[in-house]
């Protein structure tokens, strides 16, 4: 059973992807002759209000909050669901998560912003809930798939059941939980551009002010940053997923005196 | 060194382990058989809180192991268990210093001990040290779980059904490491098994338990020759007894010194259970004897193989 190979981790692709997302978000004004082109009936073919740039930084900055939030709630919810005091509050938490993740996004900022009126921290709030579920789902996965021997065994030599969750649960159960991570980030992502109709400024401004005046082209550049946004996170994830599970993709070596166990013992 | 006082442990009203009495002296290599059920897992688990008990007392050096933190108790005795249970995400180094690093040893300290070990365990440290458990056979797995028990030099040794997932040849190689590293450390080890040969093979005493009660305890040999009632000699195998008991002598104590004769000769540390096995298959009555070294060391007669074993 050969496996990948550390150096052709894609490291790489990453890289090219971010560039790629910053220059265009920079150098959209210099592309106004061309937009202009595709769509001679506008009167304005590029989005005025605000640089692309400030709205990148905008959009990541609100998924970002938000993220972090989940990731917070989400994690120590999963953690909490799978320790032995809190297995009871399991059904109710995966059933409360599932039925935030049904209604449409749109709808949760509709009883968000009465709550925390419009603008970023209901923007933030919003998404916080919305990108729950596969954290939560990722994190009970991750913790449930640890095999019984190994925690028997963490449990046999000593360790705290502090120890045991950071030194062991938590490092194994990280390739599923980091799944549902990636996930609920690139979700958040593509959400965060509908949070612009809480009145947050995100990259969906453009797509929302387009819409509302027919002008595609707005809609165009919104859009089409978002889009290389989510790419360009997720070809970090990729990066990221294969940096900290590293130990898995390390090669099973030939087994070296495999054949001689028993010569190894003779007197 | 370990004490159980008319303990007991029930699982939703059944009774795993029923007012067992049992004492574990220093330096014994103990090992608890019997079949599935009859509680032998429970009462190694007991002694290091794994499972609690929940009537009688339990001590450990004098000292009743509820007085104990479970984690403290747990880091002075070493613990290895049947699928080995090692840590995936930690090199062969790291797994092996589990205890030490629990207890706050120096990353020096650490490494010499655990390299040490490696060696004790025929694993070269540069070699072995870096891998990760999915790089090594069962057996070398087995063997990291082992060293991993043995790390933080605990008072006692704990061992549930080590050497159960492993094939014949492997588990017959991982015996003979294990009675060498008991004869050389001199540790209290507490073993399951289910298997009477391993036990017979192993145990320097022997604790027959049957539905949570002890039903036989004492010497291999003890076990063989007064077998205390029928489950005692089905257990062991009613027809196989006699066969059994040559298994624990050798031929070095049964040749005759200063004689000579023809044919492949047997080494003097064989069983006398090997040397009936050679005796029936070459049709001889007489076969030489040699030592470690190959020098001769006597004849063994088939006769002699009646001796007042044990």
């Amino acid at each position: 059973m050969k496996s990948r190979e550390r150096t052709a981790l894609p490291g790489g692709p990453a890289l090219p992807i971010w560039a790629l997302l910053l220059g265009l978000a920079a150098g959209m004004p210099a592309l106004e002759p061309l937009f202009a082109r595709v769509f001679p009936e506008l009167q304005s073919p590029l989005y005025p209000l605000d640089s692309f740039l400030t709205l990148l930084a905008a959009h990541i900055e609100l998924v970002a909050l938000s993220s972090s939030l989940a990731l917070l709630l989400g994690v120590a919810a999963g953690i909490a669901a799978t320790r032995r005091g809190g297995s009871e509050f399991r059904p109710l938490l995966e059933r409360v998560v599932a039925i935030g993740q049904t209604i449409p996004p749109v709808a949760v900022l509709a009883i968000v912003v009465p709550l925390l009126g419009f603008g970023m921290p209901a923007a933030v709030l919003a998404l916080a809930l919305y990108g729950l579920l596969p954290i939560v789902q990722g994190t009970l996965a991750g913790l449930d798939a640890v095999p019984d021997d190994i925690r028997q065994a963490a449990d046999g030599l000593g360790m705290s059941a502090a120890q045991s969750l950071w030194r062991i649960e938590l490092p194994l159960a990280l390739p599923a939980m980091l799944g549902g991570i990636r996930t609920s980030i690139i979700i958040n992502i593509g959400t965060a551009a509908v949070a612009s109709a809480a009145g947050a400024k995100t990259l969906g401004s453009p797509i929302i002010v387009g819409l509302n005046g027919f002008n595609t082209a707005y809609i165009v550049q919104g859009a089409s940053l978002v889009g290389l946004l989510a790419i360009a996170v997720d070809s970090g994830f990729e990066y990221l997923e294969c940096t900290l599970t590293g130990w898995r993709h390390e090669g099973s070596a030939p087994a070296v005196g495999a054949h001689d166990e028993l010569a190894q013992t003779l007197p | 060194m370990i004490r159980f006082e008319a303990v007991s442990k029930s699982f939703a009203g059944d009774a795993a382990v029923d007012r067992l009495d049992l004492t574990i002296e220093a330096g014994e290599f103990t090992v608890l058989i019997g079949r599935s059920g009859s509680g032998k897992t429970t009462t190694l688990k007991m002694i290091n809180r794994l499972i609690e008990h929940d009537g009688g007392r339990i001590l450990f050096g004098g000292k009743n192991i509820r007085e104990f933190r479970p984690e403290a108790l747990r880091r002075r005795m070493g613990y290895a268990i049947q699928s080995h249970g090692l840590f995936p995400h930690w090199t062969v180094e790291q797994n092996i210093g589990t205890v030490p690093s629990l207890l706050g040893w120096t990353k020096a300290r650490i490494r010499e001990r655990t390299h040490e070990l490696l060696e004790l365990l025929h694993l070269p440290a540069d070699a072995f040290a870096a891998r990760y458990p999915h790089q090594l056979s069962g057996g070398q797995q087995q063997r990291v779980g082992v060293a991993r028990a043995l790390a933080a030099d605990p008072d006692v040794l704990l061992m549930d059904e080590p050497f159960g997932a492993l094939d014949p040849v492997t588990r017959l190689a991982l015996q003979a490491e294990l009675t060498r590293i008991h004869r050389l450390s001199g540790k209290t080890i507490v073993m399951v098994t289910h298997d009477i040969d391993e036990a017979l093979r192993l145990g320097s005493r022997i604790v027959l338990l049957d539905r949570g009660h002890l039903v036989q305890q004492g010497s291999p040999a003890s076990l063989l020759a007064a077998p205390a009632n029928d489950f005692v000699r089905d257990f062991i195998g009613r027809s196989d007894i006699g066969i059994r008991l040559l298994g624990l002598g050798v031929v070095r104590d049964r040749a005759r010194p200063g004689e000579t004769t023809g044919g492949d000769p047997l080494p003097a540390s064989a069983t006398l259970r090997e040397a009936l096995s050679a005796f029936v298959t070459r049709q001889v009555r007489t076969l030489p004897v040699v030592d470690a070294k190959g020098e001769p060391a006597g004849v063994l007669h088939f006769a002699d193989l009646l001796g007042t074993t044990g």
